[in-house]
């Protein structure tokens, strides 16, 4: 929860003494309300009030953090319950499941699934961001060794408590998620988490008792915890993480403010891979799945990344000169802005239309095409001035360009003022450039 | 302990539309869909209630999409006919209504006649006893033509026409209010525009009650996060009070995911990515999943194990 500035002042020395630069206590408050300064600037506040207001100023869902040095995963610290008010900070992390009834060589061989699933998709990389290995097995202790050795990605242990003892006390150094507490179990793994400092993962079957169990493993020194779902009820696990999430964000529930895992089961791996990108869109922080198949990861990785893209922040693509297919010298070229939703439109549609081109690519400031008009972020020269920086000329022996249908109006210009004597006015819908193609372009 | 009320007090209702007509109703539909009616954001019925579930509409064209081999393989060779693809959709798939697309008559396609579309329009009444969805082609001044005709031969049958924008909702409501049908409004991802095309329409004279609305819909990946939030925006601005906005939503996932290589490209294309077969489906069913929790309840859908697989999550997360 941010403090005022008046929270602030209340607990400083109130002497204006200026050794934090500030003429006054007050002054310095206000700054540190403002998040420009920081409490530890002021020398003189006392250890007391410094805990105090850090604590009433910790964020209302604890940023929790799996692994250590390089193999990290780091999730949590949400503040909003819908994109547009803010954004989703921390991606959601996927987490391929590694039974403990699998053979060591079995399990490796997922372990060795799972460092391969990384993907390229429009600039960047997608993967699997844990490993949850199953420790009820004959040695849980060597079952987690091997896996902390040969997994790429940080790991979340699963077992009962016995199991859970051996095996996180062995890869005790790389802060394993421990998987899971509930009412029976939970002093025991409480005591595990703490004497360790690995993260815990909290149980209950209803939000009251859950709250309940995380605030006994505070107690007992655990600080970072993760609240524990699965999918025997989709549709009440989806009520119940909103609920959760609510009273952490609105009403500052400190029991219930930690980030969410989620187990998603289902019938079939179409139905599972449905339910997990349900759980992407609300508020799983972890999804817990079984198989790790490009066929099921890849669409739920590509609901993450969009759904935790910054609403406010344009999305654009690098201004630069795209080739889609193989293009040669005679081959179309296009223009289009950097919004990276119409250049991803325009991309789509060219490599649909199965002729090979290139597509420059004009700094719009992040603006689709009718949008950059009317903002005056595109103009003819400037088209013409990033055709010139990008070579294009270079690259075809024709001096026919394709330009959007929205900008008729800049035909003229850049005939004018360049060496693109032929300018062709393309059509106002991407979708339609596939049968623009075919008509034009022979 | 106790756990803070977190309840959110919603103040107005999602309208409830309804498409199809009985007999008793003056049309041949043996049952009718009805969407909408809500008072709170999908899932969360401690706070309101849900009287209708989304309904999934079957994607039918009148000309073959251009799709990869392995989608048209798994609807089969009934595609090829919009009536057979459209009796398939409804007996084989469980589709709750149709959707059907008059695509042939873009006039830098095929270019179909009216009177053409009017026909399809008609066998595929005929050929299957739930609701239709109409559109055009997407060409305004063609749909005006093309509509008005396929409206005529449904008349009574209380059809949801798509779609009103802001070039052509006069025409659309002449059509639909002579013939009795309901309409889709049509934005381009744009809330401010959404509200100004309803205002359009209920300044000519159209009940907002009777409408659908529509922010255009990307394949996930291409877009998705802009329409996600629209859709969802929207909602609460509906269930906040605002009239203009208290429509239910369609997303036509089925028209778009198939248009994109993420889901249709072979792995040569994109190495290490699997079987598009697979993928395919995979993605037109996550891209569904995504906007039944932004607040779609007629979702367009046109891979039959897609439709299966939502079908069952629809079911799962009620
Ligand atoms: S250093 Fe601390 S006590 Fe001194 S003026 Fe600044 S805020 Fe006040």
């Amino acid at each position: 929860m941010a403090l005022t500035g008046m929270q602030i002042y209340k607990s400083l020395p109130k002497t204006n003494c200026k050794k934090c630069g500030f003429p006054t206590c007050m002054a310095f408050a206000m700054q540190v309300a403002a998040k420009q300064k920081a409490l530890a600037d002021c020398p003189e506040i006392s250890d007391d009030a410094q805990s105090a207001l850090s604590d009433a100023s910790a964020p209302p869902m604890k940023l929790v953090k799996i692994g250590a040095s390089g193999k990290e995963f780091v999730f949590g610290q949400e503040t909003v319950m819908f994109r547009h008010e803010e954004k989703f900070h921390n991606p959601t992390g996927v987490a391929g499941k590694i039974s403990a009834s699998l053979s060591d060589e079995e399990a490796a061989a997922k372990i060795e699934q799972i460092n391969k699933a990384v993907f390229q998709r429009v600039g960047e990389e997608l993967k699997v961001s844990l490993c949850a290995v199953g420790v009820d097995c004959s040695d849980p202790a060597a079952r987690a060794k091997m896996a902390a050795e040969k997994s790429n990605v940080p790991l979340i242990l699963m077992g009962s408590v016995d199991s859970l003892k051996a095996a996180v006390e062995a890869v005790k150094d790389q802060k394993p998620l421990i998987y899971q507490a509930d009412a029976s179990s939970i002093d025991a793994l409480a005591e595990l988490a703490a004497a360790t400092k690995a993260p815990l993962a909290v149980t209950a079957g209803s939000l009251e008792e859950l709250a309940d169990l995380t605030k006994k493993a505070k107690d007992k020194g655990v600080e970072e915890m993760v609240l524990s779902f699965n999918t025997e009820k989709p549709g009440d696990t989806l009520r119940t993480l909103t609920i959760a999430r609510r009273a952490a964000l609105k009403k500052s529930c400190r029991e219930l403010g930690f980030p969410a895992i989620v187990d998603i089961n289902g019938a079939t791996p179409e139905v599972e891979g449905a339910l997990a990108n349900t759980f992407a869109a609300k508020y799983a922080g972890i999804l817990l799945v079984n198989s790790v198949e490009p066929c099921q990861l890849l669409p739920l990785l590509t609901t993450i990344q969009n759904i935790y893209t910054d609403p406010q922040k344009p999305n654009t693509v690098e201004t630069k000169l795209y080739e889609v297919g193989q293009p040669d010298e005679n081959s179309p070229v296009f223009f289009t802005t950097n919004f990276s939703l119409t250049y991803f439109s325009v991309e789509g549609e060219v490599e649909r239309s199965k002729i090979p081109a290139y597509i420059c690519v004009v700094d719009t400031e992040g603006l689709g095409v009718l949008n950059a008009y009317a903002g005056d972020k595109i103009s003819a020269e400037k088209v013409v001035k990033t055709l010139q920086e990008q070579g294009v000329a270079d690259k075809v022996k024709h001096r026919k360009l394709i330009i959007p249908g929205y900008l008729p109006i800049f035909r003229a210009e850049i005939e004018e003022t360049s060496e693109w004597k032929e300018v062709i006015i393309g059509p106002e819908l991407a979708s339609k450039i596939p049968a623009f193609l075919a008509e034009n372009w022979k | 302990m106790d756990i803070p009320k977190v309840n959110e007090r919603w103040t107005s209702q999602i309208n409830e539309v309804t498409i199809g007509a009985t007999a008793d109703q003056g049309g041949t539909r043996s049952k009718v869909i009805t969407v909408g009616g809500q008072t709170t954001l999908p899932g969360m019925t401690f706070e309101g209630d849900i009287p209708n579930s989304p309904v999934i509409a079957g994607y039918v064209s009148d000309v073959v999409p251009e799709w990869p081999d392995f989608l048209k393989k798994a609807i089969g060779n009934e595609i090829n006919s919009p009536t057979e693809w459209a009796q398939k959709c409804v007996q084989e798939f469980g589709c709750d209504l149709i959707s059907l697309r008059l695509n042939g008559a873009d006039p830098s396609g095929d270019d179909k006649s009216a009177a053409d579309c009017a026909k399809v329009v008609e066998n595929v009444l005929k050929a299957v006893d739930v609701p239709l969805i109409i559109w055009g082609c997407g060409d305004d001044d063609k749909d005006a033509i093309v509509l008005q005709d396929c409206s005529a031969v449904v008349k009574g049958e209380n059809c949801l026409i798509g779609s009103a924008k802001e070039s052509n909702y006069k025409t659309i409501v002449a059509i639909c209010k002579a013939d009795n049908h309901k309409i889709i409004s049509e934005a381009p991802v744009d809330i401010n525009i959404g509200k100004q095309v309803n205002i359009l329409l209920q300044d000519a004279g159209y009940d907002l009650k009777d409408v659908v609305m529509f922010q255009t819909t990307a394949a996930l990946g291409y877009g998705l996060d802009y329409v996600y939030t629209i859709l969802e925006r929207a909602r609460m601005t509906g269930l906040k009070g605002d009239k203009l906005m208290a429509g239910p939503q369609l997303a036509d996932v089925g028209g778009e995911v198939w248009r994109i290589k993420d889901a249709v490209a072979s792995e040569e294309i994109l190495p290490g990515w699997g079987d598009p077969e697979r993928r395919g489906p995979s993605w037109e069913a996550a891209c569904a999943a995504d906007y039944l929790q932004a607040g779609a309840d007629i979702l367009v859908m046109s891979h039959p194990s897609a439709i299966k697989t939502i079908q069952e999550t629809i079911t799962q997360i009620a």
